[in-house]
């Protein structure tokens, strides 16, 4: 199995639901807590698995807003477990899944450079390295209706942008996605072969954009006004 | 990348540390230190180790968990940091054994073992400094890194201090610095070589775009909104950048206090066979090296910044 994520760019609308779906449920979960920096203070930070930035793509009036939800991508070539030192970073046999033992991490941030997507953060308050873990706890647990062993971003999205899936199976809904919309990778160029996909923005025209005509002439304007009055 | 200021301190004190026992035992199994006699290199081999050691601990302080800091040896078949730290400890049983050798038999070349404790301990202190340089060179992440030039440019830089620590060593104990001294010449040049080259091959940046990192090709790109109120841990260690200005002119430190000063002041030992030069010397380079590390880090651009609006790394 290769387990892993397609994002569509065209209807995400970067609402952040998913960033908030994603810490609520793995805050108490294998990887867990997601440790907030001084939460009720002046700036409130902490760790987050999932991050959603926004862009704008070419320039006014073709240009466009395209939101990227990120997280780690479970990449093939997991540099990220290469140069782990201590073994804690592995990357599971089964599907896919790229995991942190907290119980063996030293802190040391090397995977977190080594990693070109930021998908991990170091929680500085364990001192261990944090990442998503494709819900892992999740999508396993048959205590779950079936419907529900689906990562807490994927259950959550308002517009249906996230899809959770298996790549290995060329039927199954992910690999469809792909397929049709021409699913792309992130940074392709680097090599790390990232097995979530995302799809680009379907290629429609934009909206028409109406000109307004010029303002008429005073007299015009007044007559205009008359009639109205008149007629009440 | 965020200059933190345990692995600089980490990086500079182990390279000339490393540098100085590599390079007195290497001169040693050639024939002897020019000027040093055998308490001498005892003494040296001794500075570098404990010049070494203050920079390993420097890096532990780098660690959030250092608890697990033991763990650290398991991955020697994937990991630099792992290869580095595997090398790093095997050294010390291997110089201890030197050290008793010399206590012993007085000499490095009286018997087989002493001479073969010599030659392990040299190799192990260059693989150290090598692997310091390869954890640095094998993150694809950032270009500036990615490079042989790395491993070659703390090699260098290593085997520079180091000798220019020896030349201190040799003149504050009042030997003759003509040989040691012209070897510290020359390294230090190729040192400031090496480091030129470097600095031209990162002049221009041509890593990853941010178009890739979108996947989005054919237009320009740039960040509307990161989604985050206050920094975050990537913030913190990659979006570390510096003025162009002020890269610049510490680039010029660099050059100025790594290698034209110590140049000048070692010629000035040569010429006048003056000690004090010798320190000076030790004193500029090792300044030097910090603001050269120190810049090694703020001028790495990590790919995560594409994703934070930067164009190019
Ligand atoms: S996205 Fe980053 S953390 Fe996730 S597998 Fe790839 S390199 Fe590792
Ligand atoms: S921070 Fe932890 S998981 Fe990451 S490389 Fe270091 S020891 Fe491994």
């Amino acid at each position: 199995m290769k387990l892993g994520l397609v994002i569509d760019m065209d209807t995400c609308v970067g609402c952040q639901a998913c960033v908030v779906a994603c810490k609520q449920w793995n805050t108490s979960g294998t990887l867990g807590p997601l440790t907030d920096y001084t939460p009720y203070g002046e700036s409130p930070g902490g760790v987050a698995f999932n991050r959603v930035r926004s862009y704008e793509v070419d320039v006014f009036p073709h240009s466009k807003t395209v939101n990227m939800p990120m997280s780690c991508m479970h990449c093939e070539t997991a540099e990220c477990v290469t140069v782990c030192p201590t073994g804690a970073s592995y990357k599971r046999e089964e599907d896919g899944i790229v995991l942190v033992d907290q119980d063996k991490c030293m802190g040391c941030n090397l995977c977190a450079w080594a990693c070109p997507y930021g998908a991990r953060e170091l929680d500085e308050a364990e001192g261990t390295m944090k990442k998503c873990t494709l819900c892992v706890d999740r999508i396993y647990d048959e205590l779950l209706p079936e419907a529900d062993r689906q990562p807490a971003c994927v259950l959550t999205c308002p517009t249906g942008a996230r899809h959770f899936g298996d790549f290995d199976d060329p039927e199954s809904g992910v690999s469809r996605l792909v397929r049709e919309r021409g699913g792309q990778q992130s940074l392709p160029e680097m090599g790390y072969n990232p097995v979530n996909r995302y799809l680009p923005p379907r290629n429609r025209p934009h909206a028409d954009q109406h000109r307004g005509s010029a303002p008429e002439g005073l007299a015009e304007r007044l007559k205009g006004w008359l009639g109205l009055s008149v007629n009440r | 990348m965020h200059p933190a200021l345990s692995v600089i301190v980490f990086t500079v004190a182990s390279g000339a540390g490393f540098g100085l026992v590599a390079l007195t035992l290497a001169l040693e199994l050639l024939g002897g230190v020019p000027g040093l006699g055998a308490t001498g290199v005892l003494w040296a081999v001794a500075g570098g180790v404990v010049l070494a050691t203050a920079g390993l601990l420097a890096s532990t302080l780098h660690l959030a968990n250092p608890k697990n800091a033991w763990r650290a040896f398991m991955r020697f078949r994937s990991s630099w940091l792992s290869r580095e730290a595997v090398f790093s400890v095997l050294f010390y049983p291997v110089i201890l054994l030197y050290f008793a050798g010399m206590w012993t038999h007085g000499a490095t070349d009286a018997t087989a073992w002493v001479y073969i404790a010599a030659v392990a301990a040299l190799l192990l202190a260059a693989a150290t400094v090598f692997t310091t340089g390869m954890i640095y060179a094998s993150l694809r992440t950032i270009p500036q890194w990615h490079s042989a030039l790395v491993p070659a440019n703390y090699l260098l830089l290593g085997v520079a201090s180091g000798a220019v620590l020896l030349t201190g060593i040799v003149a504050i104990s009042g030997g003759g610095t003509e040989a040691v001294g012209q070897l510290a010449v020359t390294l230090v040049v190729l040192g400031g070589f090496g480091k030129a080259v470097y600095y031209y091959w990162i002049g221009q940046p041509q890593g990853p775009s941010i178009n890739t990192a979108l996947g989005m090709t054919r237009g320009r790109v740039r960040l509307l909104e990161s989604g985050q109120s206050a920094p975050t841990f990537l913030d913190r260690e990659f979006g570390y950048q510096a003025p162009a200005s002020q890269l610049r002119w510490l680039r010029a430190v660099v050059y100025l206090a790594g290698f034209l000063l110590p140049l000048g002041m070692l010629l000035g030992l040569l010429a006048t066979g003056q000690a004090a030069y010798a320190v000076l010397a030790v004193a500029s380079m090792l300044g030097g090296l910090l603001v050269e590390r120190w810049l090694f880090f703020a001028e790495a651009r990590h790919t995560v910044n594409l994703f934070y609006g930067r164009q190019r790394c």
